[in-house]
């Protein structure tokens, strides 16, 4: 009838799972120097460089999303380290843009 | 022109506007397992009860050539008829008509009929089969949706409102859908969403068919937007017709009365209760076990299946039944399952149905994505809602009633008129693992076998606070009942609560969370 097991305040009950709870996202600390996509869109004009020194506040990106030119500013400062998008790019929701050392 | 002759007339026009979009459009309707318009409320309606409204009216769009375009019945069918004797008001959306596609006098067709349903009041069913909204009659059809949602929200608690989606409902039309009690769904047939694969594709590059974002089955497993799911149409209208035996005509009358029913006798409540509290069983059994006819309608079978919701009859006459589902994720409650009950208690309280509930729960589910999804203010609303509710409140508590839990499923202290206890349950705090590591902690860390004295512990904990008898010594639980006992101490309680009346304070309406 069941086929698993859960752990709820150190009891173990026999029962099923769903897939929602099997399937949910475990969680992971945010690394604060992966730059990520907040917002599915399309990458429009690259400010920075790689290598190049940002202070925090500075311009970095346009992400255009649902006919919103988005302008990202770095929230540190810091060195890029790499720039993994293109202009025209399209990118979807958390995907990885730009890296900081 | 004679008499005879304008009546012939009539009838050529009557005949002519009733033929949808033509053959072309009809074949193509059928071909996709579907039935048009009428036939589909033949179906659901009893035989020959139809009475259809304004069946000559014509949309007024002169743009886009649309003047010369006569687009029959304006692309929906409206009117009245009965189910089991009773009337109800209906629409039909003609996707034969120009795709279905929602006019200004579209809309208005089925504003009237909605505004006609509140004033008699009755239940109000909709079979959504549209594209969208027309677009050469821009924002008149925007206006059109907007009236239409105004009026749902005007008929919420007040008549039942029932959506069948038979095809497309895309876009904003689909709030209609969400705004009503309970969503049908049919298999393959069903497509539901705000922004269709087109766009998702566009804008994110994402490739997804309809079915998959947006079919029956994602709706009855996945969002939760639909509450009951069947394999064709037919199906589809013999559970509407199933669910209004259940429910009351508005929110003045009461469900009707049938005759008492002894449940099923191969539902033995000794043989399905494990007395171990963390070994499963199918708490439908247990309902089963207790209603007339063990006859169960479950509502969103599919979805949060860490609870179970649904509508029964006891001694005859229909009670709302919620209860915790042990062979799902242990039976916790989490933010969808908190979601789906509020919800149905809402309705209940609405439509003056007796809210019964089962509860073995072992508390709330942890997890990080738990609380990033918000599980504080989605489990706020089950609080709420049994609060809120004055309709009579039974609550049976099977076996473990644990922590916040305990105080969710309508323990006494959120008014529940009535609260017994089996032999078997536990309330308390929390469960006996877990209190014993916490009171004990410094015993169990010092003890030479630390193993052992845990579970010395946990045995002494199980013995003096896993039974019901604390909580009914302080009157939080009105009587420990035989289990054997339990459908003829309901019975008994729904006669003592028949003229319940519990005045509130007055409010314009709550801020309940959400």
């Amino acid at each position: 009838m069941a086929k698993n097991k859960l752990n709820i305040d150190y009891t173990i009950y026999e029962t099923n799972l769903t897939k929602k709870f099997v399937n949910r996202k475990i969680y992971a600390p945010v690394n604060p120097k992966l730059v990520r996509a907040f917002i599915p869109g399309v990458i429009k004009t690259i400010y920075v460089k790689k290598d190049q020194k940002v202070k925090q506040g500075e311009k970095m990106f346009i992400l255009e999303a649902m006919k919103m030119q988005n302008i990202v500013y770095s929230h540190l400062e810091g060195k890029i380290k790499n720039i993994v998008i293109e202009p025209e790019q399209r990118v979807a929701k958390n995907e990885l843009l730009i890296e900081f050392e | 022109m004679s008499l005879r002759k304008k009546i012939m007339d009539f009838f050529t026009r009557k005949s002519t506007a009733s033929t949808g979009g033509g053959d072309k459009a009809i074949q193509k309707q059928v071909s996709m397992g579907k039935l048009t318009a009428r036939q589909r409320l033949e179906v659901l309606l009893d035989p020959n009860s139809f009475h259809e409204y304004d069946l000559f009216v014509k949309h007024k769009c002169k743009d886009f050539n649309m003047d010369k375009k006569t687009l029959n019945a304006d692309g929906v069918v409206t009117g009245t008829g009965t189910i089991e004797g009773h009337p109800v008001c209906v629409f039909a959306q003609d996707f034969t008509v120009a795709g279905g596609s929602l006019g200004l006098m579209h809309a208005r067709k089925i504003t009237k009929i909605m505004d006609h349903a509140i004033k008699m009041g009755m239940p109000l069913i909709g079979i959504n089969d549209s594209g969208g909204a027309r677009i050469q009659e821009g924002v008149n059809s925007l206006a059109g949706y907007g009236e239409i949602f105004y009026r749902n929200t005007l008929a919420s608690g007040v008549i039942p409102q029932i959506s069948i989606v038979l095809g497309p409902c895309a876009g904003g039309a689909v709030y209609s859908p969400a705004l009503t009690d309970f969503v049908f769904v049919v298999d393959n047939i069903s497509k539901m969403f705000i922004t269709g694969p087109e766009v998702i594709k566009t804008v994110l590059g994402e490739d997804i068919s309809m079915e998959d974002l947006g079919g029956a089955k994602v709706q009855m497993e996945i969002s939760g937007n639909a509450h009951f799911f069947a394999e064709s149409e037919i199906e589809c209208f013999q559970q509407v017709r199933n669910l209004f035996t259940f429910i009351p005509w508005s929110n003045r009358k009461k469900a009707d009365s049938f005759p008492s029913k002894p449940p099923k006798a191969k539902f033995d409540i000794e043989r399905i209760i494990p007395a171990e509290a963390n070994k499963p069983y199918d708490i439908r059994d247990i309902i089963k076990a207790l209603v007339d006819d063990s006859d169960f309608l479950e509502v969103q079978d599919s979805w949060a299946a860490n609870i179970v919701i649904g509508f029964a009859r006891i001694n005859g006459d229909t009670v709302g039944i919620i209860g915790n589902q042990p062979l799902v994720l242990a039976g916790v409650l989490d933010v969808d399952s908190s979601d789906k009950v509020a919800r149905f208690i809402r309705f209940c309280d609405s439509f003056n149905i007796p809210l019964l509930t089962l509860v073995d729960i072992p508390g709330y589910l942890p997890g990080v994505d738990q609380e990033h999804s918000g599980v504080i203010r989605h489990g706020a609303k089950i609080l709420y809602a049994y609060s809120e509710a004055s309709v009579p409140k039974l609550t049976v508590i099977l076996r473990k009633a644990y922590g916040g839990g305990y105080i969710a499923m309508c323990s006494r202290h959120l008014g529940a008129d009535f609260v017994f206890a089996w032999p078997t349950a536990e309330i308390a705090v929390m469960g006996p693992e877990g209190a014993a590591n916490i009171i004990f902690r410094k015993e169990i860390m010092e003890a030479d076998d630390p193993d052992a004295m845990r579970k010395e512990k946990v045995a002494e904990y199980t013995e003096k606070f896993a039974n019901p008898y604390v909580a009914a010594s302080n009157g939080h639980v009105d009587a420990v009942i035989d289990p054997n006992e339990t459908r003829e101490a309901i019975i008994h309680s729904l006669k003592v609560a028949a003229q319940k009346k519990e005045p509130r304070p007055y409010k314009k309406h709550g801020v309940p969370p959400n």
